[in-house]
């Protein structure tokens, strides 16, 4: 563990960049460093990004119109489990790990995380995994086709792409805990002096809970799918009632990881989007406490809350009830992160740059998805929705809207530190409308679809539903095309291809990571700050 | 399908003006596209409507608050327009108000979809039962009181589907054997699986059951119009889950009653013709399980009866050794504390008396009685 080191000269962490670290690819290959590492990350995010996405339109070109036009059902199968991994596991919680790695210890004045070695080996553990993801459309049996979440016993009849699946979750998951346990300690340990954890910024409480669930979850994950590992190749019978298991039994340990993962995805954007909503309102975060107190109460409800997504199953009238229950309770903590952001923006002196439009984008769109997710909650009306579009429209309102908003409003918040350079405002306005817009069209429509039944995981339906998934499909092609303008507003920036960006470009801004010049030097920190 | 009437035509109404955006579309193109959920046809679909409808609207209402409030301070509060910023962060009582008040609206939800619920759950006294089981990919429709079963396949042609010929009105919705039920009837309906989880849905009865390999799951609804309904699997359960329709038809009880009597003779005709002439022995072999499963139980493996209950010993029996009309006539319509036996098939009979008239030492001089002398005596 990296302690505070006491005995440096000031002044000589500025100047050590080029010394101390192999140039070239070992650079990124050996790096310890949180920046390099973090970037890394990013990176990754937003490969698997594109990866993912081109698998996201293969699904929307075959929906086009009814009818079998451009591939297989069972490849158009192993397109949306894939879709809905590569996602979750290489785009989402990567960008999020990305972000902690760059921000945490700029914004608690550390040096770096606290296990540098071991932050290095989490993120090199990511790219073997995506490997073994987007090898399995290769193997004899082609990919996992039983959906991401990987029901038996379909996914025991699956070919070998499903085990290069469980390995990948394997491997995923073990890079998530040790990167959890590295964001914990560095939170808990590298503090500055006089940064209490209520002083923290509330990007780091998001992250600090986040970690937790991780911890708590991921063992989880792996224990449902070496189960399905061991029935699939060694004759065990976890879920498979003629050797007295159960195929239920796999959904309920599924989605006791799973719903707290779909928190996992979300908290930290909750987090980035406390950051930057107050310094363009130039206005103090409107009740950090109860801010804190939300995060962690949806974090605990988020472990009673799993068989929502099993109502269909045949639950018990106790077991409907209870479930109903608790998911509608988590409608208040959520609620008043809601209404706490907009109390931020009340009164404020507001602004409009990229980091800000999204971030409004994220605040209207999110609630949109939470609005359906408590419709979703109340069980006779789910019964109707399960398994239909409606259902895709509301997780990808809290995904893309909800999630990948935040980033991208993260992204455009701290690429002047992160590289010295202005992002162009006017191509991140151009991204920024191009993307909502797009985004609605692609997804609206599907709330439509799923009212009027069609269900998800098809590769054709009847033609009732033919308007509305050609618009769906023209919006998602639109979307992921605006994604570009995203990569060039980055690599411009990369390319120091804009205005030189000031150690504090934000007017409001005043956290830590502004107090360093930009771009951040290589190690920051090294005497730390003192918190007044 | 059933689509949109005028329940939910205040929806749609609203939902298009939001959508004006999409100008690409133009409004007549979607005449015929589908909105909301299709229209209910049992109580629990019903209530399913409307509790959507009212969760609904409560949500438009909390959005429009919130958002309302949001875009005012967008506006009012720009440092374009010269707002200064306030520095409050905090004020409990706002915030304990915004805590409550979401608590108190959630249970003005929970409270009538809960009376949903116990109402969903409650699969007691039902007018009739019918095993549903989902297979890779295809349903299977076992009407066990009635002893017929049968199953259901997508019935659209392969070159609609491979885009070789137009697609009719129901592609992808249309099967072979559609399962039958009759209207205003409670029907129970218990789901398995012989493979994988498979989930069937009728939208229009508010049922969707998941059907699981080895368990055994139930669900209700009374279908309250006739009609053709339709659903589809709504579980992925492998490369044909797009494939697998349900379709429900619901016919008037008397035509329920007529069709059901039609499968009953389908069965029975397929069971056996009995029009076969049939070797003694073989009928005498096949007898002895016919007697052993439905006649000994009473009138003893040994035919010897029991004298105390007041059975009969059929050994020696002028019955059985008479003519055998009048056999028959007794195992059809019974005979004093003895049952009819006329749900066994006409092969099943025939072949139950030949073994009585041929075993324990009877010697019936009309030894072999063949189906076509049941068929004949049946009414």
């Amino acid at each position: 563990m990296s302690s505070v080191p006491h005995d440096h000269v000031a002044g000589h962490g500025h100047d050590d960049a080029h010394i101390h670290h192999p140039s070239g690819i070992m650079r990124w290959v050996m790096t310890t460093n949180h920046k390099d590492i973090g970037t890394l990350y990013l990176w990754f995010s937003f490969t698997m990004f594109m990866v993912g996405g081109v698998m996201a339109l293969t699904i929307r070109s075959e929906l086009f119109e009814p009818g079998l036009q451009i591939v297989e059902p069972e490849f158009f199968n192993s397109m949306t489990s894939l879709h809905g991994l590569i996602m979750i596991f290489g785009a989402i919680m990567p960008a999020a790990v990305g972000f902690a790695n760059w921000m945490i210890p700029m914004l608690i004045g550390a040096p770096d995380m606290a296990f540098a070695r071991m932050n290095n080996w989490s993120f090199w553990l990511l790219p073997p995994a995506a490997i073994l993801l987007i090898l399995s459309l290769f193997v004899p049996g082609g990919g996992p086709a039983a959906g991401w979440t990987m029901y038996p016993p379909l996914s025991v009849e699956m070919g070998m792409g499903m085990d290069l699946t469980i390995f990948a979750v394997h491997i995923m998951g073990a890079s998530s805990i040790m990167g959890s346990i590295n964001i914990i300690t560095t939170i808990l340990n590298l503090r500055a002096p006089g940064m209490t954890l209520m002083k923290m910024p509330l990007f780091c409480w998001a992250w600090l809970i986040t970690a937790y669930l991780l911890i708590a979850v991921m063992p989880v994950l792996a224990g449902a799918v070496t189960m399905l590992l061991t029935d699939r190749h060694f004759g065990t019978s976890f879920f498979n009632a003629a050797g007295g298991g159960d195929p239920v039994l796999f959904q309920h340990v599924f989605w006791f990881f799973g719903h707290p993962e779909v928190y996992i995805l979300i908290l930290p954007a909750f987090g980035i989007i406390s950051e930057v909503i107050p310094v363009f309102s130039r206005k103090p975060l409107f009740g950090y406490a109860s801010m804190v107190y939300a995060l962690a109460a949806i974090a605990i409800l988020s472990f009673l809350v799993w068989a929502h997504h099993m109502f269909t199953t045949g639950l018990p009238t106790a077991g409907l009830l209870f479930y109903m229950y608790v998911t509608m309770l988590i409608a208040v903590p959520t609620g008043v992160k809601v209404f706490n952001w907009v109390a931020t923006m009340w009164r404020g002196s507001i602004t409009f740059e990229a980091p800000m439009l999204f971030a409004l984008g994220f605040l209207f769109l999110f609630t949109l998805g939470g609005f359906t997710g408590l419709v979703l909650a109340i069980v006779p009306v789910d019964i109707q929705l399960q398994d239909t579009y409606y259902v895709v429209a509301h997780f990808h309102y809290v995904m893309v809207a909800g999630s990948l908003f935040a980033f991208f409003s993260g992204t455009y918040y701290w690429i002047p530190k992160w590289t010295g350079t202005m992002y162009d405002e006017r191509i991140a306005k151009i991204h920024f409308w191009s993307s909502l817009i797009a985004f609605n069209v692609a997804f609206f429509p599907m709330h439509f679809l799923g009212l009027a039944g069609m269900p998800r995981r098809i590769p054709d339906y009847s033609q009732q539903f033919t308007d509305w998934n050609m618009v769906s499909t023209i919006g998602a092609f639109w979307f992921g095309l605006s994604q570009l303008i995203f990569l060039y507003a980055v690599l411009k920036c990369i390319a120091h291809k804009g205005a030189k960006a000031p150690a504090k470009p934000w007017e409001g801004a005043n956290t830590l990571e502004w107090t360093l010049p930009s771009p951040a030097p290589y190690h920051t920190f090294e005497i730390p700050p003192v918190i007044k | 399908m059933v689509r949109n009437t005028s329940g939910d035509a205040t929806l749609r109404r609203s939902l298009i003006s939001g959508l004006a955006a999409l100008g690409a579309t133009s409004g007549t193109a979607f005449a015929d596209t589908a909105w909301n959920f299709q229209q209910p046809v049992s109580p629990i679909a019903q209530q399913q409507f409307d509790l959507h409808l009212y969760i609904f609207w409560i949500c438009v209402v909390i959005f429009i608050g919130v958002f309302g409030v949001m875009f005012y301070s967008l506006f009012k509060h720009r440092k374009s327009v010269g707002h200064q910023a306030a520095q409050f962060h905090e004020n409990t009582t706002v915030e304990v108000v915004w805590t409550i008040i979401p608590f108190l609206i959630l249970m003005v939800m929970a409270f009538p979809a809960t009376k949903t619920i116990l109402a969903m759950k409650d699969t007691s006294a039902p007018g009739m039962t019918i095993k549903v089981t989902g297979y890779q990919w295809k349903w299977n429709y076992d009407y066990m009181e009635q002893g017929f079963g049968f199953y259901s396949n997508l019935s659209t042609p392969l070159a609609q589907i491979e885009n070789r010929a137009p697609k009719g009105e129901n592609y992808l919705l249309e099967v072979d054997n559609p399962m039958v039920v009759p209207v205003d009837t409670k029907v129970r309906v218990l789901l398995t699986a012989g493979d994988v989880i498979h989930a069937w849905w009728v939208p229009a009865f508010g049922v969707k059951q998941d059907a699981i390999p080895g368990f055994v799951r139930d669900s209700w609804f009374t279908a309250e119009k006739v009609g053709i309904y339709r659903g589809q699997c709504a579980e992925l359960c492998g490369k044909e889950h797009g494939f697998m329709p349900v379709v429900v038809e619901v016919k008037s009880k008397d035509d329920y009653a007529k069709w059901a009597d039609e499968q009953k003779k389908k069965v029975a005709a397929a069971a056996d013709d009995p029009h076969k002439v049939w070797g003694g022995p073989d009928l005498v072999a096949r007898g002895e399980k016919v007697f052993n499963d439905n006649c000994a139980a009473c009138h003893q493996a040994t035919g010897t009866g029991n004298a105390a209950a007041k059975i009969p010993a059929l050994v020696a029996d002028a019955v059985v050794l008479g003519p055998s009309v009048a056999q028959i006539d007794t195992v059809l319509n019974g005979r004093n504390g003895m049952p009819s036996w006329k749900q066994l098939s006409d092969t099943d009979i025939a072949a139950a008396i030949t073994y009585t008239r041929n075993s324990w030492g009877n010697k019936a001089a009309e030894a072999v009685v063949q189906p076509a002398q049941v068929l004949a005596e049946r009414k």
